[in-house]
């Protein structure tokens, strides 16, 4: 039962949120381009570092799937990981429900951040980080973004 | 990650996050959640499963056909972790009698680790040092544990680091120990509780305190969860 006492531990935490909510309103689902974005902490090309406090964030390519897990906090499985990125990093997924038609496509650009910031304010992913993300996913044309944790 | 939804969705981008702690997403009110109730690191699920996980990214992508929100629904499976049950596995022989125990016994994984991941294809060993060099690293562990000042055992980087290297090579190492896809947690229990590697760093957890180190190491090392005081011991 270790995640429960996880989440009360973390539970009291601050978060950041926006006075007023955006939305977007989608396309149908079917003609969207969607990316995942995942607080992971995921790299490529076998770099399995990143730093604790660290907001910045990765560009992963889409068709050259070797991702490797770098965050820093111990505080979760990763076993699952490792046998079955997609439990994750779901582009398997995505892949099998773009050629079934219900999405338009899967993005060539996905994102990762590292999730457990200390600075709970996230300052630079609201001002720096976060708006460069977007602009990054936009000019792939992407529409959706799927959101995953760790 | 409630945040980061935000402010993507402010950038022109529809969101939907999958949520994993849900007072955060709570906190934070991204435009739409899915609250999965499933063990931390595992936001689909099930490992392996991927008609379960298809059910989870379609009861996401439902939420993009609410009108407005905050949308915040929960699925109604929710998915334990098996840390209470440590993976059953059998260490191989040492290969080293003339090297630490605990040494010893990261050496004899190795090839069990490099069986895991031909099978797997990843790792998430090498923050600091390569799989090969793991079993070094316990042995300076093991000095740490036994008082040696932690500043001069020649550790080649960061200590919290290192000692995720030697936490992941084994619940990667178990991974060809044992039957099947573990319950989230179960390799970590393993480790932590049934191996010398485990007990070294649990040991060497304490004299960090001892000593001063600083929250940085001492809290990270190991699962909060899974942290091991002294019988006598106080908190810092």
């Amino acid at each position: 039962m270790s995640d429960q006492k996880m989440r009360a531990i973390v539970s009291g935490l601050e978060g950041y949120s926006f006075e007023e909510a955006s939305w977007v309103n989608p396309k149908p689902l079917s003609e969207c381009r969607v990316a995942i974005v995942t607080t992971a902490g995921l790299n490529q090309e076998g770099n399995a570092d990143w730093n604790p406090g660290d907001q910045g964030f990765t560009v992963l390519s889409g068709k050259e799937r070797d991702f490797t897990l770098g965050h820093f906090s111990p505080n979760f499985d990763r076993t699952g990981w490792v046998v079955d990125e997609n439990v994750v990093m779901p582009l398997d997924r995505l892949d099998e429900m773009a050629a079934e038609g219900k999405i338009g496509s899967v993005a060539d650009v996905h994102i990762s951040f590292m999730g457990a910031q200390p600075d709970h304010t996230l300052e630079t992913i609201r001002l720096d980080t976060g708006p460069a993300a977007a602009k990054a996913l936009l000019e792939d044309g992407v529409d959706v973004v799927l959101l995953t944790p760790v | 990650m409630g945040t980061l939804a935000s402010v993507l969705e402010q950038s022109g981008l529809a969101t939907v996050a999958i949520s994993i702690i849900r007072e955060q997403i709570v906190a934070t009110q991204p435009p739409r959640a899915l609250h999965c109730e499933f063990p931390l690191g595992r936001p689909l699920g099930k490992p392996g499963d991927s008609a379960f996980q298809h059910e989870i990214l379609d009861a996401a992508f439902d939420l993009l056909n609410a009108e407005s929100g905050p949308v915040l629904v929960d699925y109604p499976e929710e998915i334990s972790d098996d840390a209470d049950t440590p993976l059953s596995c059998t260490i191989p022989p040492a290969d080293n009698s003339d090297k630490h125990p605990a040494e010893a016994e990261a050496r004899g994984l190795l090839p069990v680790w490099r069986r895991s991941y031909e099978k797997y294809g990843r790792t998430t060993v090498g923050k600091v040092v390569p799989p090969e060099q793991v079993p070094e690293m316990v042995a300076l562990f093991a000095k740490i544990a036994d008082g040696e000042d932690w500043t001069s055992v020649g550790l080649p980087g960061d200590l919290t680091k290192l000692g995720a290297d030697i936490k992941n090579f084994y619940e990667e190492a178990s991974l060809s120990l044992s039957d099947g896809i573990p319950g989230a947690r179960q390799a970590e229990t393993w480790f932590v509780t049934q191996t010398r590697a485990g007990d070294v760093i649990q040991r060497a957890r304490v004299a960090l305190k001892e000593q001063k180190a600083g929250s940085y190491f001492t809290s990270y090392i190991l699962p909060m969860t899974q942290v091991r005081e002294p019988e006598n011991g106080s908190n810092d």
